[in-house]
């Protein structure tokens, strides 16, 4: 058996059904034996579509993407791709060929230093010498993707390696020695955090993408305490956006209510978050009036990297909820709650009536007609941001965004790994005119694999957020935003690809095209040419506080403060 | 403020790469690094002088735990032994100079490894203080190359630096 073989072995092994990839010179010995092998692979089209697709089917499902490219220029194209599942913390394995061990270093055709490369956006990464070592490097490599706080792994495997005849045991051990996630939070921090609670008057309960896992403990933790819940960007869909407890997402592009509530916060209970600065604004204003910040993450370096804890508790957020869960209490906050109720129906999110179609009214049309009932995906900008507002998911797993590395052009590769990890169901990629051109080849994708997809394209003619920002700091001068003289036609690019193709212009066509959209067997693309001036809001400006949140456009001006 | 962190790793390819990296992506300040084989085969040792404040070491302790080749990390706090190896090469021109060094040599305890002509080259251990004050004693004499190890450090009596024992079923 070669290599090669071993290593697609060890990935049956590991349970892996699916690999999204491109091949290329120095991982065609795996693309040969992949010819024989039951796995299921994705040909994509670009390798970021690959490692992106990975990432979207790992969050979608919660298991471990599986991405594979060849050396050099292939490998270096997963690069956009690992950063962003190192930000959000999702556990994926890429694996790359590399030339062959002779050649490593010497400047070889399609060489470079992969592990070398992606070292800082890896949780760990292997160049493989042995090719007997491959089945305990698999085995690791998964173990490490997908325990304590997930993220990327790469393999890089030389040519000659993967050539090479193997002659270990493909019944591997782990050797991690230095590698012990602590997952059960310490009985006497919870007996504390549960303490604080009962004494708090203006608890919340923030929960991020760490806790998307953890939705059934936290679903029964909040009720029995009757806690307000605020989740961020990452965390949509750990708790049901429709529960009367939710107040919605904090931070730069997050709801009054939620935002109000951390700044006037006694006591913040934070689960698997890592207190960014899209939520935090200016750290130093940041939640004022919390003498008690009681922080759950299974990384130990994220507590008191930002924000100072007070009660720090290490450990898996789905095991700490559980043991809070049996000291829980329900908490007297019937005055608390008057006050966020007061804000959260003085300020909801508002999408204020204008005589063009506007990104807010799409979405809102969208999450009316399928009952929320969807798999979200977006790109990164003002239709993003969008999606989050008017698009609140019920279920984890359900939105699908890039979070910490804002990568422009994850929505449509983000689309393809979810529809594939949930075959079933309808899966909605929110897309901008700019963000989506990014990846757009993975068209190709949809169509030989006949994913019924649905791309919306909010096309505004604009890369809007930047747009957005010139407009409030840069004195509106628009420099280098401008798409709409240069976009294609969607709807026609789709049908050059033989997708169907559906575009919306006006305002009365909305209904129509929501259906046309929602109706379609396969995939579509879909084009709304929407308002090309419109702001996000409510909106705290980059390096603000809560206190400096302005609630609509400052064109029609209303800013609130905490 | 400046700490001396003792770091026990799987002697892995790239392992030195990794916590540089980790330094210098994350802005933290390395003053001195210096590594070697441990008693157990498989396993170095890394000694690394930091500063900074209370909490840029904590977020250095808690960032070198993160990587998978680390196996422990201590901050010297407690009592222990400092020693940093130093090699200088000293410019002595005549008899009167070269007396004078061997004044300054035998001040610091330090030893001659090798006598050439026009210059001495001298050896000395200490903890970074002792040599910092012998390279001063030396520069009037003329200074043609100064080598240090950077510092490592042990603690005293029986704490010893090992695996972790904690385990946990993951």
């Amino acid at each position: 058996m070669k290599g090669a073989e071993a290593l697609l072995k060890a990935l049956e092994r590991e349970g892996v059904e699916v690999i999204f990839g491109h091949p290329g010179g120095a991982i065609m010995p795996t693309y040969d034996a992949l010819y024989d092998s039951p796995l299921r692979h994705i040909l994509v089209r670009h390798e970021q579509g690959g490692v992106h697709a990975a990432t979207g089917y790992a969050r979608a499902s919660g298991r471990v993407g599986v991405v594979m490219a060849t050396s050099g220029p292939g490998a270096l194209n997963l690069v956009t791709g690992l950063a962003d599942a190192m930000m959000d913390s999702t556990p994926v394995v890429a694996i790359t060929g590399n030339v062959p061990r002779a050649l490593i270093g010497t400047d070889a055709f399609q060489e470079a230093d992969v592990t070398g490369v992606t070292m800082p956006i890896t949780k760990h990464n292997y160049l493989v010498q042995d090719v007997n070592d491959l089945p305990r490097i698999v085995k690791e490599a998964f173990h490490i993707a997908s325990t304590g706080r997930p993220g990327p792994v790469l393999i890089d495997i030389p040519k000659d390696v993967q050539l090479a005849e193997f002659t270990g045991e493909l019944d591997a051990k782990l050797d991690l020695p230095g590698y012990k996630p602590t997952l059960k939070g310490h009985p006497k921090q919870i007996e504390r955090a549960l303490d604080a609670l009962e004494k708090a008057e203006r608890p919340v309960l923030m929960v991020g993408g760490g806790a998307q896992h953890a939705h059934a403990e936290l679903l029964a933790f909040a009720e029995k305490t009757g806690l307000p819940v605020i989740t961020t960007l990452m965390g949509l869909g750990a708790f049901p956006g429709n529960h009367p407890l939710w107040l919605g997402m904090p931070g730069m592009h997050g709801t009054v209510a939620a935002n109000r509530a951390i700044h006037h916060a006694d006591v913040i209970l934070a689960l698997g978050l890592r207190f960014d600065d899209r939520v935090t604004g200016k750290v130093s204003r940041f939640a004022p009036h919390a003498h008690t910040i009681i922080h759950v993450d299974i990384d130990p370096a994220e507590i008191g990297k930002v924000v100072r804890t007070h009660i720090p508790i290490v450990g898996d957020s789905r095991l700490v909820l559980k043991e809070m869960l049996k000291g829980a209490k329900p908490l007297r906050l019937a005055a608390w709650w008057r006050e966020l109720e007061e804000w959260r129906t003085r300020y909801p999110l508002r999408i204020k009536p204008k005589p063009h179609l506007q990104s807010q009214e799409v979405i809102r049309a969208f999450h009316e007609a399928t009952g929320g009932n969807a798999i979200v995906t977006t790109g990164v900008g003002q239709h993003q941001m969008f999606a989050a507002q008017f698009f609140p998911v019920t279920r984890p797993r359900s939105f699908l965004t890039s979070g910490g590395l804002g990568t422009m052009g994850v929505g449509l590769p983000f689309a393809i790994g979810a529809q594939i990890a949930r075959p079933g169901e309808l899966v909605l990629d929110f897309d901008g005119d700019g963000s989506f051109q990014m990846t757009l080849q993975e068209l190709a994708t949809v169509v030989k694999y006949k994913l019924p997809v649905k791309v919306v394209i909010l096309n505004n003619g604009y890369l809007g957020m930047v747009r957005q920002w010139q407009d409030l700091f840069h004195a509106r001068r628009y420099s280098e935003v401008y798409l709409a003289d240069s976009n294609p036609d969607f709807a026609r690019l789709a049908e050059a690809y033989g997708l169907k193709g559906v575009r919306v212009e006006r305002k009365e066509d909305l209904r129509r095209g929501v259906e046309a959209v929602l109706n379609a067997d396969g995939p579509v693309v879909a084009e709304f040419k929407v308002y090309h001036e419109e702001g996000v809001f409510p909106m705290i400006p980059a390096g603000g506080a809560a206190e400096d949140m302005i609630v609509e456009d400052p064109r029609e001006k209303e800013e609130v403060g905490a | 403020m400046r700490h001396i962190i003792s770091v026990l790793v799987q002697d892995h390819p790239r392992v030195l790469n990794r916590i540089t990296g980790l330094f210098a992506r994350r802005g933290f300040n390395l003053e001195s690094l210096a590594v070697g084989t441990t008693h157990q085969p498989g396993l170095s040792r890394i000694s690394l002088v930091v500063s900074g404040d209370d909490r840029t070491l904590e977020q250095v302790e808690k960032q070198l735990n993160r990587l998978i080749e680390v196996l422990k990390v201590t901050d010297h706090t407690e009592p222990h032994v400092e020693r940093e190896l130093c090699l200088v090469k000293v410019h002595v021109g005549g008899l009167e100079e070269r007396l004078a060094v061997k004044d300054i040599q035998e001040a610091f305890r330090a030893r001659v490894v090798d006598v050439a002509h026009k210059s001495l080259i001298l050896e000395l251990t200490g903890d970074s203080k002792k040599v910092d004050s012998f390279v001063e004693a030396l520069r009037p004499y003329g200074i043609l190359e100064v080598m240090r190890t950077g510092a490592v450090a042990m603690s005293r009596g029986e704490r010893v630096l090992k695996l972790r024992e904690k385990k946990e079923a993951v």
